[in-house]
């Protein structure tokens, strides 16, 4: 064996000795990578079992209603399976919308409602011009996300 | 082997400077196309409105830090096994400009995560990945310059930019694999890409430019510093001469 087989192969073992170590910390590490817990989560998951977590999920429709003070939010967010009451007073993404993603960090009360300090919204991969969303719509080819999930 | 043809620096230098016009003024005509085709022609996002502009400018630059990393993990390879003398230069040649394409990345992503998502940063999969890649690249800078020796420097970035290459797999990935803030990749995906041709092609356009201001930069890179090594090896003939 040449010198230089002899370091190709001791690059290529060296790198996947170390690809199959940074498989084993990921995957050890799962539960704790992920940025948030989906209503399904929290009463399936040790990890997202604590009081205070981020919780994501879509804004279920027709859920949204606002308090006569003007600032305080209500909704459901889901996963389609299960969902979960959030309450809300603060200034809301321009992407806030029923049907739309949110990742929203805060507590659960006594009362079982999650209390958010923050929500964020969360898009997902598909761009278009709104002409091309509103003749999808029309035609009713639109996938919501909603449905996508 | 085929990389032998350009182990010659004087061959490297002619090719070079024959391509190195060629590039510039196709850079410039990229860069210019995409920039007006992505500012002015293409049409707001259903969703993001004229915000999804910032795109344009941050997504080829998110490719471009990983594209830079994973040519520095082959010219590391090729160095560390084949010995081959250009493969240090252009992996030393790389880092700064991969590293300035990463902070590029990050900066437009914040701009445009506070509009779209409410929050300039978030510790998500995504963003704390290309941090991390940033820092690499930092590193590899700093070790490539912290021997007395040139050679043992760049033998000990080589090293570091292959253990680092782990990360470039999970960036890519890391929106696929674990739930994160950022959204899933809109181009180089399974079952096509999910974004409209008239906001796809100026994207494209851009990307295309990016990539060739780096070789333009990689080249003017490696020149200067053969040019350099060419003019130390002449001072100490000359200190020797005296």
């Amino acid at each position: 064996m040449t010198r230089k087989r002899r370091r190709l192969y001791m690059v290529l073992a060296g790198m996947a000795t170390l690809g199959v170590a940074a498989a084993l910390i990921l995957t050890a590490f799962q539960d704790n990578i992920v940025l948030f817990c989906s209503p399904s989560d929290i009463q399936s998951k040790a990890s997202c079992a604590k009081r205070d977590i981020r919780l994501g999920g879509l804004v279920e429709e027709e859920s949204v209603t606002r308090d006569a003070d003007g600032i305080t939010i209500s909704f459901r967010v889901t996963d389609l399976s299960n969902s979960v009451p959030v309450t809300y007073k603060g200034i809301l993404p321009d992407l806030f919308r029923e049907g739309q993603g949110v990742v929203t960090e805060g507590t659960v009360n006594a009362q079982g409602i999650f209390v958010a300090r923050e929500v964020l919204a969360k898009h997902d991969e598909t761009y278009m011009p709104k002409e091309v969303a509103d003749a999808l719509k029309q035609s009713g080819q639109w996938r919501d996300e909603t449905e996508a999930q | 082997m085929i990389l032998d043809r350009f182990a010659n620096p004087a061959r490297f230098l002619r090719l070079a400077n024959a391509i190195l016009p060629w590039c510039v003024g196709a850079t410039t005509i990229m860069l210019a196309a995409g920039l007006y085709l992505g500012l002015f022609v293409a049409p707001p996002d259903y969703q993001q409105g004229d915000s999804v502009r910032i795109m344009y400018v941050h997504v080829p630059a998110a490719w471009m830090a990983m594209f830079v990393y994973t040519n520095i993990a082959i010219a590391s390879a090729v160095s560390l096994i084949w010995r081959h003398p250009l493969a240090d230069l252009a992996a030393n040649a790389s880092a700064p400009i991969g590293a300035a394409f990463t902070f590029l990345a990050l900066v437009t992503g914040s701009l445009w995560g506070k509009p779209m998502w409410g929050t300039w940063w978030v510790w998500d999969a995504r963003l704390t990945s290309v941090l991390i890649l940033f820092f690499l690249y930092l590193g590899h800078m700093a070790i490539t310059s912290a021997f007395d020796n040139p050679a043992r420097g760049a033998k000990a970035a080589a090293v570091l930019a292959l253990v680092g290459f782990v990360n470039v797999p999970i960036i890519k990935f890391s929106v696929d694999w674990w739930n994160t803030l950022h959204q899933p990749a809109s181009v180089f995906r399974m079952g096509g890409p999910s974004i409209h041709p008239d906001m796809l092609w100026p994207l494209l356009a851009m990307g295309l430019g990016y990539t060739l201001f780096y070789v333009v930069l990689l080249l003017l890179r490696i020149k200067s510093e053969l040019i350099g090594a060419r003019l130390r090896a002449l001072d100490s003939l000359r200190q020797d001469a005296a």
